[in-house]
């Protein structure tokens, strides 16, 4: 998502690595934060796989056609 | 004829799933979620002469989602999410049942967390954004968005190791010698 892919991938990476109390993490710490960004992302990739609602779809197509903003009157329903 | 770029349209809806996910880790709630997204994207087309481009679209929708959310947030607190969390109502996997207990842990210990160090976590640790790029979001300084990160891992982990602590590799003996090496 960053214009600087690199930059974004190496902040991700730092966020989830593994390490826990400033590298001095336990096996156990490890372990567990580890499962923390698995879970982090599975979580928030499963909306992501739900795509894009038809609402938003259609609430762009309004907003594309008209030139009043749905709601204030003017709009097609 | 469209009143919008073309290009700029398709980069928006594009990056409508990912504002979705962030608006229900900060929101607690798909129904607020999805309102939030729509007031959203309603801001950005009526202020988007306002929108450089070549810049960061998706910081900028972010950002227009989060002040959304704050403005909102100083008129009612944080709605409690349901006893099976905003993120289990949207699951459309079957996860099997240990994964599916590790996913309750971890939605509990999230829940629990402050929103400010929830939402750079988030922010960082799902959405991909850089340290900068957060910061910007929430319109504050690299080194505190850091530190929240940082201050979201080590909670997390604490409430997770006491929950679970009997999930996770070594046996009570090894666990034992761990701790007695902690500083």
């Amino acid at each position: 998502m960053s214009d600087d892919q690199s930059e974004g991938t190496s902040a991700m990476a730092d966020a989830l690595s593994p390490r826990l109390d400033g590298g001095k993490g336990t096996v156990l710490g490890n372990e567990i934060q580890a499962k923390i960004g698995q879970h982090l992302r599975a979580m928030y990739d499963d909306v992501v796989r739900q795509g894009v609602p038809d609402r938003f779809l259609d609430l762009l197509a309004k907003l594309d056609k008209t030139d009043e903003v749905p709601g204030e009157g003017g709009g097609r329903k | 004829m469209s009143r919008f770029d073309p290009a700029l349209r398709d980069e928006i809806i594009a990056a409508i799933p990912n504002l979705r996910a962030f608006a229900i880790s900060l929101s607690g709630s798909v129904d607020r979620a999805d309102d939030l997204v729509q007031e959203t994207l309603l801001r950005a087309f009526a202020n988007i002469s306002s929108f450089r481009p070549g810049t960061n679209l998706p910081a900028w929708l972010f950002t227009i989602l989060r002040n959304l959310f704050r403005s909102e947030y100083r008129k009612r607190r944080r709605e409690v999410p349901d006893s099976d969390g905003a993120f289990a109502a949207t699951l459309t996997s079957n996860p099997d049942q240990n994964t599916h207990l590790d996913f309750e842990d971890f939605r509990t210990a999230l829940d629990q967390l402050p929103s400010d160090q929830r939402e750079a976590l988030v922010l960082v640790g799902a959405s991909g954004f850089s340290y900068e790029e957060a910061a910007d979001i929430c319109q504050c300084a690299v080194g505190t968005i850091k530190s929240r990160v940082n201050r979201a891992r080590k909670r997390l982990g604490e409430m997770l190791a006491l929950d679970d602590v009997d999930d996770f590799g070594p046996d009570k003996t090894t666990r034992a010698v761990l701790a007695a090496d902690q500083p």
